[in-house]
């Protein structure tokens, strides 16, 4: 998982919104409620597998015995896609809720159908509607605070490079770079986070030829395209 | 039927008339108005002929039918001018040619209208009732018809090339009859019978061609010859010979047309080559000052649509390079000598391009006539380079600092009040033309304030008149803090007054030390930066007693002494003789550190006065190493150095009783930009919401443009600088984009 993100300060906080929630439905119907029961069992001693028993939560140490178990490093993006799968709210935690309801969208009930289910669980959210999704809540995840609202320049090469890797390389590579050698951001808002991602579906690279400076893309962007033009030259 | 006849009046029974009998008796009268018109000689009709005729036709209309002959007189009457025509006039025409044809014409066409006149007066009674109730044209058509359908369709053609050739002989300067050709030209428009058509297509039509291919003949080879202003000079003599052309012969509606003509080959077609005319067109015309030329040129492509746009170009083109080469100039001056001379060159150069104005608003008052184009070209040229920088310094900066030299002391004492006052009218108006108007107020507000504060304003009245003229040109916002300022002025006197009045009710408070004290209104002044130095003891009762004084005046407010801008009287007892020192407050504290001790390492005074490496470095080598050399340092070298030590220079003395040891100021321009620049980003800010608010949504570019157009009286906002404002306000909530359309912006209420 990246580090977490630095924090600042706002002027006026919007609510922290939040997208997952920890009650259950609950079931209606009794003949289900035993099968249900004895699903959730099952689950729950999925969970407890690699929860910690005091804090009740799979901790980090949890999710790093999680993942040797799939066999997936931690930084893998399957474990972030999992993470929104279940709507986590907190890097580098699982509750119980969260995780049954991951479980249960994927329907599986054991490690081993758990890791089955990654490379379809990555397929679905490579649809372009859900990556959307995925993208802004990769954001958010990693935001620590409730009154955070931006991520350090070095969490965000992490997080791109993790999200948008594989599908943009050449993007993610250049914007890395630039990034790390510009001076006049030392955070990223989540505007500026969506931005990139419209950027790059938008704009073909690296020519960059229907880009403008007339548009409202965010300023970053603007100084990275005149940075590549000079390079470019 | 009773008829008045003379004297008599007759009854009824007269004798039927019969047609050719009728006939043969009107024919003596038609053969003796031909004869007439001939120029035969031959007697007038006289009142018994005409009567005759008259009552004749009368009664051959009025007759009982078969023998009512009104029909067939109407067609007698048009046969009678025919057969004249073909027998006699046209024959007479078709002999002649050119000039003689037109005046046989104009001959023909006088008698024939004299013999319809005659004629129709003789058959007047078919006018009355004979046309009307048959719906035939009236006799007077049927005469001019005749005329227009054998006579004038036969020769118009043959006519108007004559015409045509006269008119072009007179425009190679020959003399012509143009009585005749105002008479002939009459016969087309009176043809027409109260249409302009057959004038139009039958003469103008032609007449405009020729026009036209003759001035483009004349100006091809004109424009290769003749310079720009003998062109012009040739133009506007041709245009004035066609009008009067006009007037003297061709019908008044010809003008607008033939002008057009004359203008179109003349100015149009070459307009380019003219004004770019390499050592007399436009450019030349300008850069030799060539006054009359250019009001010609401006006459002429006056009235052509369009027409001015090149010329009011050049005019911008021109000035923008003059202003250039002006702030050229100063650069190039400011980079090769030293700092002091520099600025007398950038002083020099703001004067100069006052002049530049003053020399071009003329050109466009006079030569242009105050054309909106030139007052735009003006406008835009010296927006060009009056935003340039000279030598690290800004225009805004510049015209500031032009302005305190006009009104500190010894500034311009040489002029007059009311030289001073129009110079002080131009600089504002030059303001206008500065982009980044909020730069200006903030360095005139810090020179304001040094003038006030050290009693280096010249003269009050020309302060306050600086500030209402800057005031009707840029807002009253604009000039608030510094009215403020020189208010607090006024009442920092009055308050001394009652300070003066309390030390005296209060002996036991006095401090034993002349004080005064100017109490500023925060908000009016720039900030100043101001640290807690270590005062000498005398200098703190005198805080502590003032401090006592206002608490009796005004509660609840805080004083922040500021004591980089005191100054401060110390008498030096030097061993010659005594010298009074003008001294700031700081160098006032330095020196005071000696009354107790003769010699100070500069770690010392460092550690009693509790002042910033930069600053002490500063007052010392003021006091030790300028011209005044009030302490002694050790070792003397030209700068100070933490190693070094100072003492009391006992020697020290100057003519003079009294000296004034002045500290160099501190370079305000970079605390200048940086408090602009802040204020910037209020002010995007506060545009962006105000926008934003009343819009609710709007597109990037519109939001962009508007909130250009808002700040625009001040400043001119880098665009980059309102993304970043933009993004800035997405990140506290005050906007979102859209979810739509990322090019959109929503207000968050």
């Amino acid at each position: 998982m990246p580090r977490t993100a630095s924090k600042t300060t706002k002027k006026r906080s919007k609510p922290y919104t939040v997208t997952s929630s920890d009650t259950d439905p609950v079931p209606s119907a009794s003949s289900k409620t035993k099968k249900s029961a004895k699903e959730n069992d099952e689950k729950y001693k999925l969970f407890n597998k690699y929860a910690n028993t005091s804090s009740g939560v799979i901790d980090p140490e949890g999710i790093e015995k999680l993942c040797s178990k799939l066999k997936v490093s931690h930084t893998d993006i399957k474990i972030l896609m999992l993470a929104w799968k279940m709507k986590s709210e907190r890097q580098g935690y699982f509750t119980k809720a969260e995780w049954r309801r991951a479980l249960k969208a994927l329907k599986v009930d054991t490690t081993k159908k758990l890791k089955k289910a990654l490379p379809e669980l990555e397929k679905e959210v490579r649809k372009p509607l859900n990556f959307a999704d995925f993208y802004a809540y990769a954001f958010r995840y990693c935001l620590t605070d409730e009154r955070q609202n931006c991520i350090d320049i070095e969490t965000i090469c992490q997080l791109l490079d993790m999200v948008l890797g594989s599908t943009f390389r050449d993007q993610v590579d250049h914007f890395v770079d630039y990034l790390k050698i510009q001076n006049d951001y030392k955070v990223i808002t989540m505007d500026q986070w969506m931005g990139f991602y419209r950027f790059c579906n938008e704009i073909s690279f690296p020519d960059m030829t229907n880009y403008s400076l007339e548009l409202a893309w965010p300023l970053i962007l603007d100084n990275f395209f005149e940075w590549m033009r000079e390079k470019q030259a | 039927v009773q008829e008045r006849f003379g004297n008599q009046s007759f009854r009824m029974e007269r004798k039927t008339i019969d047609l050719e009998q009728g006939w043969d008796y009107m024919q003596t009268g038609i053969t003796k108005l031909k004869r007439i018109l001939e120029g035969l000689p031959e007697p007038q009709f006289d009142s018994e002929q005409y009567m005759m005729l008259y009552t004749t036709i009368y009664n051959m209309c009025t007759q009982k039918p078969p023998h009512d002959y009104s029909q067939q007189l109407y067609d007698k009457y048009r046969e009678a001018f025919e057969e004249y025509i073909n027998s006699t006039v046209l024959p007479a025409l078709k002999e002649k040619h050119d000039e003689y044809m037109l005046r046989e014409l104009v001959k023909r066409w006088s008698n024939h209208k004299v013999m319809v006149r005659w004629l129709s007066r003789f058959f007047y009674y078919l006018d009355r009732y004979f046309i009307a109730r048959r719906s035939l044209p009236p006799l007077n058509e049927v005469g001019l018809t005749c005329f227009r359908d054998r006579v004038y369709n036969e020769l118009h053609s043959k006519v108007k090339d004559a015409v045509i050739a006269l008119v072009d002989k007179e425009r190679e300067g020959e003399q012509i009859d143009r009585a005749l050709l105002k008479n002939v030209l009459d016969i087309y428009v009176e043809i027409g019978m109260g249409q302009m058509e057959r004038y139009e297509a039958d003469f103008e039509s032609f007449m405009l061609l020729d026009s036209a291919s003759y001035y483009s003949r004349k100006a091809s080879s004109w424009i290769q010859e003749d310079s720009c202003p003998d062109y012009m000079l040739k133009s506007e003599e041709c245009l004035k010979k066609e009008r009067e052309r006009v007037a003297h012969y061709l019908h008044s509606s010809s003008e607008p047309k033939l002008v057009e003509k004359v203008q179109h080959e003349l100015l149009v077609v070459y307009a380019n080559q003219l004004l770019e005319k390499e050592h007399s067109g436009c450019r030349a015309l300008l850069r030799d000052d060539k006054v009359d030329d250019l009001s010609r040129m401006y006459r002429l492509y006056h009235k052509i649509a369009k027409g001015l746009e090149p010329v009011a170009n050049i005019f911008k083109q021109h000035v923008t390079a003059e202003g250039n080469a002006l702030v050229q100039q100063a650069e190039d001056t400011a980079t090769n000598q030293a700092a002091n001379i520099a600025s007398v060159q950038e002083q020099v150069l703001i004067r100069k391009v006052i002049e530049l104005h003053d020399k071009y608003m003329v050109y466009v008052v006079e030569c242009f006539q105050s054309h909106t184009l030139f007052h735009k070209a003006l406008k835009e040229a010296f927006e060009i380079f009056c935003n340039k920088t000279v030598a690290g310094s800004s225009s805004a900066e510049l015209l500031a600092t032009f302005c305190d030299n006009i009104l500190k002391k010894g500034g311009s004492e040489k002029l007059s009040d009311e030289a001073i006052e129009d110079t002080l009218e131009k600089v504002v108006k030059l303001l206008a033309y500065i982009s980044d108007k909020d730069l200006f107020a903030e360095f005139y507000r810090k020179k304001l304030a040094r003038r006030l504060l050290f009693d280096r304003s010249a003269n009050d009245d020309h302060e306050r008149s600086i500030l209402t003229k800057l005031k009707q040109q840029c807002g009253g916002q604009f000039t608030s803090k510094m009215e403020g300022m020189v208010t607090d002025l006024t009442l920092a006197r009055e308050n001394q007054t009652s300070f003066e009045e309390y030390l005296g009710n209060n002996p036991a408070a006095n401090p034993g030390i002349d004080l005064t004290v100017t109490v500023l209104t925060t908000g009016f002044w720039p900030s100043y930066k101001s640290f807690d130095i270590n005062l000498p003891s005398e200098m703190v009762k005198c805080v502590e007693v003032f401090k006592g004084f206002y608490e009796t005046k005004t509660k609840h407010r805080k004083l922040t002494w500021i004591y980089s801008l005191g100054t401060c009287h110390l008498n030096g007892k030097f061993d010659h003789k005594p010298i009074e020192l003008v001294v700031s407050t700081y160098q006032a504290a330095v020196l005071l550190l000696f009354n107790t001790t003769d010699k100070l390492s500069y770690n010392d005074i460092l550690t009693q006065l509790n002042l910033s490496h930069e600053d002490l470095v500063r007052l010392l080598h003021s006091l030790s190493c300028a011209r005044y050399k009030i302490l002694t340092k050790e070792p003397s070298t030209k700068t100070v150095s933490q190693t070094d030590s100072f003492e009391f220079n006992a020697k020290f003395t100057d003519r003079m009783r009294r000296i004034k040891i002045p500290l160099p100021p501190v370079d305000e321009r970079k605390k200048v930009v940086e408090d602009v620049d802040k204020d910037r980003r209020y002010a995007i800010d506060a545009a962006i919401v105000r926008i934003m608010k009343s819009r609710k949504v709007l597109g990037h570019q519109q939001l962009v443009s508007e909130c250009v157009e808002q700040l625009s009286r001040m400043f001119k906002p880098d665009i980059k600088a309102i993304k970043k404002r933009m993004e800035d306000l997405i990140t506290r909530d005050y906007l979102e984009r859209d979810k739509e359309n990322p090019n959109m912006f929503r207000y968050l209420a």
